[in-house]
């Protein structure tokens, strides 16, 4: 913002003196080594070898996606990913608007240790999330696995805990949107809507929804993201039963080993193509977010 | 707060539990053990020094995002969130492509340590730059023009002026990108080999264990990476209350 305010003023040469003395406006030869490193780094990081498997995928045309695609096992596998992502991204949001709510608006005991363990999937490893769903809910001596197991329900190895693991690492997201939003707007709206006799779901889904609603879609992209993209946890509590509970970012894995690299890159083709899409979605959504 | 628990606390209790169940000198003895020590080693190191990369690249990234105005300037933003969204398996055959087997390039890391350096470095290439870039676009550059008008050369005005307000965010980027290092799994997977005493990491020898049916020495060592994960929290939880007592 500052940039754009002040740049232009500061174009519109200035006497000789001034600018010798302001020279952070000015472009000197520290500018453009500083925008070469960056660009530099950025692209042999990031840039070239994304578009390497893009190049990759497309050595055969579009034979390699076709063959994919008529591949029943991995449809089923791109199905499942999906599947687990809608069910993620839906149980996030609704326990993440609770949960913020509950976060912003209530004072109670133990408050910021919550805030703070919110955090937590975040920066644990896919891995000890795996295990730590597998020690309590796996079927044959987790703590509550046995228990769920009796019933008939099987968490671990099955559809329920892919579901568990990814909202897991993926819980985070839609609070650390809201929480900010929230506590941004208020409650003298609602406090208004009380005084004029509605009732708390007329307050919620009338006042707070949308005023909030840009910041959902923001963590309902991001969740998407990390759930489709979920490799780690899934790996420990999927299984990887062929064509039962094998996601497409395990099937990258497999697939890869099976020296299968046209079916490897395709397939990391089509998840890098929904998470860059994310990303530009997110990128056109934050602006008005802003204003 | 029960949906909180029997996702998040429960199943984490459960690790530390098990990792307790066999008594401190069977603990001890599992992460101490040769194989296990070595891969927490190049872990932690490696994490450490990707951090100091990004410490150091974050910023510059930043001041270039928000200072500097060129052609193509949008692409560069949309690269630096592509590590955060792409799935971390992805990455990994991303990096394999350019610096593994039939590089275009001929640099080929693949199996390396060096290998285990670029995925971290991959990976959490995001946390800095963007912890660094609202606090930068927020920062008052009269501030900077009034040092410059008394004389302080521009490498003063940065230490003195513009480095200090940035310290908070690039330790809390640091931490998040140390934290996220450490837990790395996912972009390893083809990338490193996963040889042991070399390249293997905490997360894959984690892996084996839990693929040995050795539970209690996964959750040994799965305890370690939770106890590191705590403290970065608990940094972040200071840092973020210092900023907000500051103003």
């Amino acid at each position: 913002m500052a940039d754009t305010l002040i740049a232009p003023v500061a174009d519109e040469a200035p006497p000789v003196e001034e600018r010798r003395r302001s020279p952070r406006v000015r472009k000197t030869p520290v500018t453009y080594l500083l925008r070469f490193i960056v660009t530099a780094y950025l692209f042999f990081l990031v840039a070239w070898p994304v578009s390497l498997v893009v190049t990759n995928t497309f050595d055969n045309g579009w034979e390699s996606i076709r063959s994919l695609l008529e591949d029943p096992d991995m449809v089923v596998a791109l199905q499942l990913s999906a599947y687990v992502a809608v069910w993620s991204v839906l149980i996030n949001t609704v326990f993440g608007v609770g949960m913020s709510l509950l976060l912003v608006r209530y004072e109670f005991p133990g408050k910021r240790a919550l805030n703070a363990l919110l955090d937590l999937p975040l920066s644990v490893s896919p891995i000890v999330v795996g295990l730590a769903l597998v020690l309590v809910y796996g079927g044959r001596n987790g703590w509550f696995g046995p228990t769920l197991a009796g019933w008939g329900i099987d968490v671990i190895f099955s559809t329920p805990g892919i579901i568990m693991a990814t909202t897991f690492v993926a819980l985070p997201l839609m609070i650390r949107e809201l929480v900010p939003v929230l506590e941004e707007i208020g409650i003298e709206q609602e406090q208004a809507a009380e005084s004029l006799g509605a009732n708390g779901l007329q307050r919620f889904w009338r006042i707070t929804l949308p005023s909030i609603k840009w910041g959902i879609t923001y963590g309902v992209v991001l969740t998407l993201a990390r759930s489709l993209g979920e490799f780690g946890a899934v790996k420990v509590v999927s299984g990887n039963v062929l064509g039962q509970t094998r996601t497409a970012t395990l099937a990258v894995e497999e697939k890869y080993l099976n020296f299968d690299q046209q079916g490897a890159y395709a397939t990391a083709f089509l998840l890098a193509m929904v998470s860059v899409a994310c990303i530009v979605i997110v990128g056109i959504i934050r602006p008005k977010n802003h204003n | 707060m029960i949906w909180f628990s029997a996702l998040v606390l429960i199943p984490l209790a459960a690790v530390v539990v098990t990792a307790i169940d066999g008594g401190w000198d069977v603990f001890w003895a599992t992460i101490t053990n040769g194989q296990t020590a070595a891969a927490i080693r190049l872990t932690v190191f490696t994490a450490a020094g990707v951090t100091a990369v990004n410490v150091v690249m974050g910023p510059l990234i930043a001041w270039v995002l928000v200072r500097d105005r060129f052609w193509g300037k949008s692409v560069l933003e949309v690269l630096i969130d592509i590590p955060f969204a792409l799935p971390t398996i992805v990455a990994g055959l991303v990096l394999l492509s350019l610096y593994g087997t039939g590089s275009p390039i001929g640099i080929d890391i693949a199996n390396q340590r060096p290998a285990v350096f670029l995925a971290f470095l991959f990976v959490t290439l995001p946390f800095v730059v963007r912890m660094v870039q609202p606090v930068l676009e927020e920062l008052d550059r009269d501030v900077e023009e009034a040092a410059a008008s008394l004389g302080a050369s521009r490498f003063t005005t940065f230490r003195r002026i513009i480095l200090p307000s940035l310290t908070p965010a690039i330790t809390a980027g640091a931490a998040l990108s140390f934290a996220r290092g450490v837990s790395e799994y996912g972009s390893l997977v083809l990338l490193s080999g996963n040889l042991p005493f070399k390249t293997e990491v905490t997360s894959v020898r984690i892996l084996s264990s839990i693929e040995n049916d050795n539970v209690a020495a996964a959750a040994a060592v799965a305890t370690v990476l939770l106890a590191i994960s705590l403290a970065v929290i608990v940094v972040l939880d200071l840092i973020q209350r210092r900023v907000a007592a500051r103003g």
